[in-house]
């Protein structure tokens, strides 16, 4: 399956996929009026240190621990997307804890977010791949 | 406005009429071919071109020379006296004819080169001749020279062709070739020069078209001594033939792959040896490739070739009988000839059919 | 404090209702116009900082970034206007030379604008390149002038070396030094899927593009740098440069701190020196020195590669093309007084040197003249911007083009005519690695591939309209062409008829 894979050979650290992230969960048509003065909680994140950067998501894995460890039964994984049933989520954050790479964090509401691909709201290329003005984040099919 | 100081652009009919074996017929046959495409001239030009009808001069070159006045003929003379032996002059034979008016003096010349002249200029004799005809074509105001092949002429007016053809008394000359050509210009320069057969030594062109790398040949063939004068795509093919091959040596077969060369992508699907001919070719003569729609027919000594270009812009069809070649713009400018044709054919773009003399030259 | 004499030129316009401090301005500006002020929540900028390479415009996700043209002004003055005053009062300041980069800006004719195409109507048709072939194939190289024969009458291939483009462009020479890495990479593998040819200008040939050598052209230039047999021997021609159309009669200089590890390995000289490249060739101080080094070159290679020799358009450019053309050398290149550069003196790339056009005219007309045509072909260089300008050069008689801005602007220049400050924005003219990154290319040679794909469909489009179906027809034919606005003497330099004659 498609999935989105990061290059921090040619990642710049503009952290433009977090802007685009946050922008395609709101329901607005304007990212300025979407994004003006709130804080942004996006699901993906730039990690940065001594010159590198690179972005962080979800990495949809096989073998999910959080998928695993998730006391409610609110995440599942599905065509290998794993996604939040927001409604299930209790907030005991056990998934952040579990998660190896960091890619689920809680959300405003106190359920947690994490990155679905985008397949709630845009559909086809998620915002991040989009959005990224080098190439650094592509959506691709990847011999596993 | 006169012929020469524009570019002039034509539409037209052609016609062509081989005898393989040689064998000589009267010139009535290509005056009824070019008259059944009379729809196709507009009365502005017509003309001829007829070989092996000076075989008792065969070793001559004949000059046929238009004279706008006598001192221009007195001018002319001069010149050629200066540089040629003269074996016979004499005004060409004509006849009124109603439609054909305001004629120039027309003179005939058989001529062979000086020995001392031609050796002075260290040239062959054929490019001493070509050399001198410039001269005379851009140097001598109102004289010009239509003709300077050996037993062979080119007989041109302006007018329908089929008055051209009465005017010369064309149908009183023998010979085993004739082509002809009826002029549709855009433009009215009403200059007898202009019209077509288009001429140098016994290269002849006959032209139906509009090439659209004028400039782009003319500029290349100039830097070879060529003078374009006319400005008529016609004078720029004859150039063209002549340059290939009387003096690069390319073959007729070679030069239709020069002037309408196959497209790349033809010539990629062709065997290694023929595809790295044909590259050559293309490359080391890039600039004498002609586009736009044309149908020709050369007409040389021994010879007579039909070429369209690459992409068959321009109508012209192929007959055989026995051993006559024809070809023409329509069908029925043959059939009107020879209705009992052994092979009627259109060759396709680029495709030139060459017919030869069996057994060699006239 | 210090007087301040000059006032910003560009304002860098902030719409505080679309800006969402995502900072992406402040981080992209390797100027440092934008600041974000922590306490406020705030991105503020310094106008004076702003070089108006469009990045923070182009990067804003809310479009909440212009940049405009000051309108603090001098009073008006036509004769001293506030460029004059500022350059004085740069120069007050400095004591230096006024540097610049990129071409010639200054408002000269651009004949390319006041010369129009042809097209078929009623006598000739138009032809359709969706319906017929239409080719573009372009061969450079000597052509022979006899043919020969083997043995049974067929024809002996006796051309020199040739090169082989798929259409009249090529990328013109960009030294990796003034150019970043990922740039010439963008530039050979672009270069390498069109079928067609990119330069290395004069800084050597980096070892990782080796492979892509049948679509190199390597450069000799009076610096020599990074010249070696390997170097000649992966190329697919060789280019002696003597002279660039942005800075003729005078060499390069490449500032140390671009010369790290890379570069110093690449152009053969030691890190953080400067390299620079004299004005004139030390060993060629006429055409007959010319002569030797072409055969040189030829020698060295086996007379397998066709030499390019590449001049700048200069006062008597027919008289010096007609030498090189009997020099040896199988192509020429002409660079016009528009062309592109990485850094040159302000007045020289300014005032020196004349439009391409006109010296392209005067070349081609002069070596038919001479009947010597054949023996060269023209490339021309010098702001061809556009696949109309690639025709009416075509046409007027150049073999092909070489296009350096516009394969920049492709790949995101702006012009901002900054290149020798090394700090491009875009990742291009510069030797800074955070820069560098900036240029993927894996986007940048598909953006390039696909602005010539583009050209390639528009000089067939005009081409069919012509009614010629492949470009050798082309090549030359001025009668294609007429003028707009020119005076007699223009038009006969460029051997075209006015419109309407």
């Amino acid at each position: 399956m498609k999935r989105v894979y990061v290059n921090e050979k040619w990642c710049l650290g503009c952290h433009l996929c977090e802007y685009y992230c946050a922008f395609a969960s709101t329901n607005e048509k304007d990212m300025a009026r979407a994004l003006k003065d709130i804080r942004i909680h996006p699901r993906i994140r730039i990690e940065e240190k001594d010159g590198i950067s690179f972005a962080v998501s979800c990495r949809h894995c096989d073998e999910p621990l959080c998928v695993k460890g998730c006391i409610t039964g609110a995440l599942t994984r599905k065509d290998g997307i794993i996604t939040i049933d927001r409604n299930r989520c209790i907030g005991c954050y056990t998934c952040i804890l579990s998660c190896p790479f960091g890619a689920v964090s809680p959300s405003e509401d106190g359920a947690i977010q994490k990155c679905e691909l985008c397949i709630k709201t845009a559909g086809g290329t998620p915002k991040c791949v989009e959005g990224c003005p080098n190439g650094a984040i592509v959506f691709e099919e990847r011999g596993e | 406005m006169r012929e020469g100081m524009f570019r002039n652009i034509s539409g037209c009919a052609i016609s062509g009429i081989f005898s393989k074996s040689g064998k000589r017929f009267s010139g009535k046959s290509i005056i009824d071919s070019i008259a059944v495409m009379h729809e196709r001239s507009n009365g502005l030009g017509g003309g001829f071109a007829a070989y092996g009808i000076y075989p008792e001069y065969k070793d001559y070159y004949a000059f046929h020379i238009f004279y706008e006045s006598k001192s221009a003929k007195k001018e002319c003379e001069e010149f050629i006296e200066e540089h040629f032996d003269i074996i016979n002059l004499s005004k060409i034979p004509t006849r009124k004819v109603p439609a054909i008016k305001d004629e120039p003096l027309i003179w005939r010349y058989f001529v062979t080169p000086l020995p001392t002249k031609l050796a002075d200029s260290q040239l062959d004799d054929k490019e001493f001749v070509v050399k001198c005809v410039f001269r005379i074509n851009t140097r001598i105001d109102g004289a010009y020279v239509f003709s300077s092949g050996k037993n062979m002429g080119v007989f041109k007016a302006v007018g329908f062709p089929e008055d051209v053809g009465r005017f010369y008394r064309l149908e009183e000359y023998e010979g085993y070739c004739f082509t002809a050509h009826g002029r549709y210009p855009t433009n009215t320069p009403g200059w007898w020069g202009g019209a077509h057969p288009f001429s140098l030594l016994d290269y002849t062109v006959v032209h139906n078209g509009e090439i659209s790398s004028y400039d782009a040949n003319r500029r290349t063939i100039e830097m070879y001594g060529y003078k374009c004068t006319l400005k008529t795509d016609t004078e720029v093919i004859a150039y063209i033939f002549d340059y290939l091959h009387r003096k690069i040596g390319l073959t007729l077969k070679e030069i239709c792959s020069v002037i309408a060369a196959p497209f790349w992508s033809t010539i990629e699907s062709k065997p290694q040896k023929e595809r790295e001919e044909l590259e050559y070719l293309r490359n080391a003569f890039a600039s004498l490739l002609i586009t736009g729609p044309f149908s020709i027919i050369v007409g040389f000594e021994g010879g007579m070739m039909a070429l369209n270009d690459r992409l068959k812009l321009r109508s012209m069809v192929c007959g055989e009988k026995d051993d006559m070649f024809y070809a023409a713009s329509e069908e029925a400018a043959i059939r009107v000839i020879q209705n009992d044709l052994d092979r009627i054919w259109s060759p396709r773009g680029g495709e030139g059919v060459i017919v030869t003399l069996e057994g060699g030259k006239a | 404090m210090a007087v301040e004499y000059i006032y910003p030129d560009y304002e860098i316009v902030r719409d505080y209702d679309r800006c969402i401090v995502c900072r992406v301005c402040e981080r992209q500006c390797a100027n440092e116009a934008h600041e974000y002020l922590s306490d406020k929540n705030k991105m503020v900028a310094d106008n004076a900082k702003c070089v108006n390479c469009h990045r923070c415009v182009s990067l804003c996700p809310t479009r909440a970034l212009k940049i405009v043209k000051s309108d603090h002004t001098f009073k008006e003055n036509a004769n001293w206007t506030g460029k004059s005053i500022k350059e004085i009062y740069k120069q007050a300041g400095s004591g230096g030379v006024l540097l610049s980069s990129m071409g010639n800006p200054e408002n000269y004719p651009v004949y390319f604008d006041k010369i129009l195409l042809n097209a078929s109507q009623v006598t000739n048709p138009s032809i359709d390149p969706l319906r017929e072939p239409m080719e573009t194939r372009v061969y450079l190289g000597a052509k022979p002038e006899r043919i020969e024969r083997d043995e049974k009458g067929r024809l002996i291939n006796n051309l020199k070396p040739q090169l082989k483009l798929s259409m009249p462009v090529m990328f013109s020479a960009m030294s990796y030094g003034s150019i970043s890495y990922n740039a010439h990479e963008s530039l050979a593998r672009a270069a390498t899927e069109l079928g067609i040819l990119y330069n290395t200008g004069e800084g050597g040939l980096h070892e990782d593009f080796y492979k892509y050598g049948k679509n190199t052209i390597v450069q000799v230039a009076s610096g020599r740098f990074g010249v070696h047999k390997k170097y000649l021997e992966s190329s697919a021609a060789i280019e002696i440069k003597m002279g660039q159309g942005a800075k003729p009669g005078i060499g390069g200089h490449l500032p140390g701190t671009k010369v790290g590890e890379d570069i110093s390995k690449t152009r053969m000289i030691p890190v953080g020196t400067d390299a620079i490249s004299p004005a004139p060739h030390h060993d060629i101080y006429s055409i007959e020195d010319l002569r030797q080094l072409v055969y040189s070159l030829k020698e060295a290679t086996g007379y397998t590669k066709p030499v390019i020799v590449k001049i700048a358009a200069v006062h008597n450019v027919a008289l010096i093309a007609s030498g090189i053309a009997r020099s040896g050398a199988d192509i020429i290149a002409i660079d016009g007084f528009r062309g592109g550069t990485g850094a040159a003196p302000t007045r020289i790339r300014d005032h020196v040197g004349i439009p391409i056009e006109l010296a392209l005219a005067s070349v081609d007309q002069r070596l038919r003249d001479e009947g010597i045509r054949n023996n060269v072909s023209i490339v021309v260089a010098g702001s061809i911007r556009s696949s109309a300008d690639v025709v009416k050069a075509v046409a007027l008689g150049a073999d092909a083009v070489y296009i350096g801005t516009a394969a920049l602007i492709a790949l995101g220049c702006h012009l901002c005519r900054s290149c020798h400050t090394g700090k491009c924005n875009w990742g291009i003219a510069t030797q800074r690695e955070d820069l560098v990154k900036r240029l993927n290319p894996n986007l940048g040679y598909k953006r390039l591939v696909n602005l010539m794909n583009a050209w390639k469909h528009e000089i067939k489009e005009m081409m069919g309209g012509m009614g010629i179906n492949s470009i050798e027809s082309l090549k030359g034919n001025r009668l294609m062409l007429r003028g707009v606005g020119l005076n007699e003497k223009e038009l006969q330099i460029l051997g075209i008829k006015h419109a309407g004659e």
